[in-house]
């Protein structure tokens, strides 16, 4: 469970997040969706410390993150870039091998666990001496995600994970993620700004806007009753695109 | 080269840690790198030079190895400092989020993400940095250190051209192969083969174990007494004298070895030191650059009396012998140059000299006689130019000057027909050539002083000129003459 309250974080004067609170339950996963500058990335590095948050504070599973070190908090929260955000100089094995060695795993166990780690992500095992710059986005993205998981964390946060990738893949890989998560009990906020992924993977969706959290809900409680007309805007973007496709399709000869 | 080896593995075991602290601590990184490119902007020749009296005034060594090795460290840090903090710098930032995300700590990103991603632009300063230090080592031999600079700096001057494309080639070569070992080495590291890394590891120990044992011994003291070390400045001659010293302390059943080419007054300096333990210089010489006498030039034997007294009442040194020769500074010019304006001495010349251009070697514009010379004849020169002593001669013969300051004692005064110009003022001192010994080397070794004592009265005029001709007109080398001078000297002197 991660509890947020009143987290606040200037940049040289203006204000990126403002008294942002909520609470994500256990086994729940929060998305955090708004246009850029909405403050959903700041909010979300904030939840591990990769951003410092200037007040408020963040208690997960019973814990102030704030009576952690740094870079012990990371080490038990799975984290997926924006931009994948793989160690170039190593190879996918020990990329995803690495919060594996910081957590101190021996050699043979290390190996073991690479195993089951690229089956859960549906990767093959002949990839795991490859440079990840000989890879495609979307096989980049699974070793992302497979060691975001190594270390078995309860907690995950995923920063726009899905946005560099094709649509195909990208469809894919939401498909496999969702169920993945579902299946290990994971926690995890997820920030994007693609509504229409945002309902279909999330529980819950909160909308952000100029570093405000202006609603949180389930997809469905935000298109029935939205909290302001841009809010209803949108989430009513992705079927008013699907509308807009069907005409196109429908209206040809 | 063991020199190049160190200084480029004290190099790269500063340059890489400064270059961390650099990119860590705010505001370090503008004052470091304009330091360091300060220290790059003075020529390699002059932050060599500039060392010898550095060190001397801490009351360490200022000859031989250690001013080197500190010139070049010095030389090395700025490429590989500023690869450093160039390589650190180009690390994506997303590379760094990425190690902060996955939980390491400072440590461990620095170690396994930024430094191994910095690696290439790294080894790309090491590799300059090997270029630059190999380079710089060569002109480490006026300040003493063996390198091989020496048979550079001989070849030029006892005008060798094997030695000088030796040296050359053999600097080039070692450039070569460094660089060869850095690349695999990096090579290695980069695509993580353990054998290229040990490979290349293999080689540069192997290159360091070759270079200290192709080096002369010179720690290795034989018998009771201390390796002598004999110093030699930076002119044929001296090449000529320095082998006939240590020779003669070798028959005396001495080590021996020579240091050759140091800067006039760098070797006295040494001598003061017991960093060498002796060598020739002049009487004059030491008049006008250590002894800064002014007033009126003296007699030959009055000032070598002088000499004698002052060196050992002041710095205990021993003139164990007057070798019997002058090696004066003389004003000399072509046959046609005398004959066509009727110059016959310093006075005459005076009368043309503003029509005429100059040439003199690196110190005697700055010394005494010159000085001398100018107040007593009232001299100025069309034009005053300084050269490598060697390539005097050559200048003057090719027309591109008109007078040079000749060595008395050089063979070529005679070999190119030029004119020794009358010192009728006697603003020029005499130049008795005499051999010194250190202090400590003195107080020691009496038995050595005895053996130099013999070569007292031993070298006239026309030997040194002979054993000059040897070295410069026949091609022969500086340990030949002396070897052929000392048979000779012992057969005649029973």
């Amino acid at each position: 469970m991660i509890e947020v309250t009143g987290l606040v974080r200037r940049y040289a004067g203006s204000v990126a997040v403002a008294d942002v609170s909520f609470r994500v339950e256990r086994g729940e996963m929060l998305a955090l969706v708004g246009d850029s500058g909405s403050g959903k990335t700041t909010t979300l590095k904030m939840i591990n410390r990769l951003i410092e948050p200037d007040a408020g504070r963040v208690v997960i599973d019973g814990r102030d993150t704030r009576d952690l070190e740094p870079h012990a908090l990371r080490r038990s929260i799975g984290y997926v870039f924006q931009g994948i955000g793989l160690f170039p100089h190593l190879t996918v094995g020990e990329n995803v091998a690495v919060p594996l060695r910081l957590a101190g795993f021996s050699p043979a166990r290390i190996r073991e666990r690479l195993a089951e780690l690229l089956a859960l992500v549906e990767l093959d095992e002949a990839l795991l001496g490859q440079r990840p710059d000989e890879l495609s986005g979307g096989q980049q993205q699974r070793v992302g995600v497979a060691r975001a998981l190594a270390a078995s964390p309860l907690v995950m946060l995923l920063d726009e994970p899905f946005g560099a990738l094709d649509p195909l893949t990208r469809d894919r890989l939401q498909g496999s993620f969702g169920a993945l998560r579902r299946r290990l009990g994971l926690t995890a906020v997820f920030v994007t700004h693609d509504v229409a992924e945002a309902v279909v993977l999330a529980d819950r969706i909160g909308v952000m806007r100029a570093g405000r959290l202006v609603q949180l809900g389930t997809p469905d409680q935000l298109a029935r009753s939205p909290a302001d007309a841009d809010v209803a805007r949108l989430i009513d973007t992705p079927r008013r695109q699907a509308r807009l496709v069907a005409e196109r399709l429908e209206a040809r000869p | 080269m063991r020199l190049t080896l160190l200084a480029l593995a004290a190099g790269v075991l500063l340059a890489v840690p400064m270059g961390v602290l650099v990119t860590r601590v705010r505001g370090l990184e503008a004052p470091v790198l304009g330091l360091a490119g300060v220290v790059q902007t003075i020529p390699a020749l002059a932050l060599l030079a500039v060392m010898v009296p550095l060190l001397s005034a801490l009351g360490l060594p200022g000859i031989g190895v250690l001013p080197a090795f500190l010139g070049l460290v010095l030389y090395s840090l700025l490429p590989i400092l500023r690869n450093t903090v160039a390589g650190l710098r180009g690390v994506p930032d997303a590379v760094i989020e990425a190690a902060r995300g996955v939980g390491m700590t400072e440590r461990q990103r620095l170690l396994r993400v930024e430094l191994p991603l910095a690696l290439p632009v790294v080894v790309a300063g090491i590799r300059t940095a090997t270029a630059w230090t190999v380079g710089m080592a060569t002109l480490s031999t006026p300040v003493g250190a063996t390198s091989l600079g020496n048979y550079i700096f001989a070849g030029l001057q006892t005008r060798n051209p094997a030695a000088i494309l030796t040296g050359c080639a053999a600097a080039a070569l070692l450039a070569l192969v460094l660089d060869g070992l850095v690349r695999t080495a990096s090579l290695g590291i980069a695509t993580r083969r353990r054998r290229l890394v040990a490979a290349a590891a293999l080689g540069l120990v192997a290159l360091g174990a070759w270079s200290a044992w192709a080096s002369p011994r010179s720690a290795a003291d034989r018998g009771a007494h201390r390796v002598v070390r004999v110093g030699g400045k930076t002119f044929t001659e001296q090449y000529v004298l320095a082998e006939i010293l240590a020779e003669t302390a070798r028959r005396a059943g001495r080590a021996a070895e020579v240091v050759p080419g140091l800067g006039s007054t760098v070797a006295f300096d040494a001598l003061v030191r017991d960093e060498i333990d002796v060598y020739v210089d002049y009487t004059g010489t030491l008049w006008s650059t250590v002894m800064k006498g002014g007033g009126p030039a003296r007699d030959r034997a009055g000032l070598l009396e002088e000499v004698r007294r002052w060196l050992r009442e002041r710095h205990g040194i021993v003139l164990a012998a007057a070798l019997g020769f002058e090696n004066a500074y003389c004003f000399a010019v072509r046959h046609e140059t005398a004959e066509a304006s009727r110059l016959g001495s310093v006075s005459d010349l005076a009368r043309h000299a503003t029509t005429l251009r100059l040439a003199s070697d690196y110190e005697f514009f700055a010394r005494e006689e010159w000085r001398a010379v100018e107040s007593a004849y009232g001299i100025a020169f069309a034009e005053r130019r300084t050269m490598d002593p060697s390539l005097l001669y050559q200048a003057i013969a090719a027309r591109q000057v008109d007078v040079i300051t000749a060595y008395s004692s050089d063979g070529r005064i005679a070999a190119l027909d030029l004119v020794v110009l009358q010192d009728d003022k006697q603003a020029i001192p005499p130049y008795d050539a005499v051999v010194l010994v250190g202090a400590r080397r003195a107080r020691e070794d009496p038995e050595l002083l005895a053996a130099l004592g013999g070569l007292e009265g031993s070298i006239d005029e026309a030997r040194m000129r002979s054993l000059n001709r040897l070295v410069d007109a026949e091609s022969r080398s500086p340990r030949d003459a002396a070897l052929a001078f000392l048979e000779r000297n012992a057969a005649t002197r029973p």
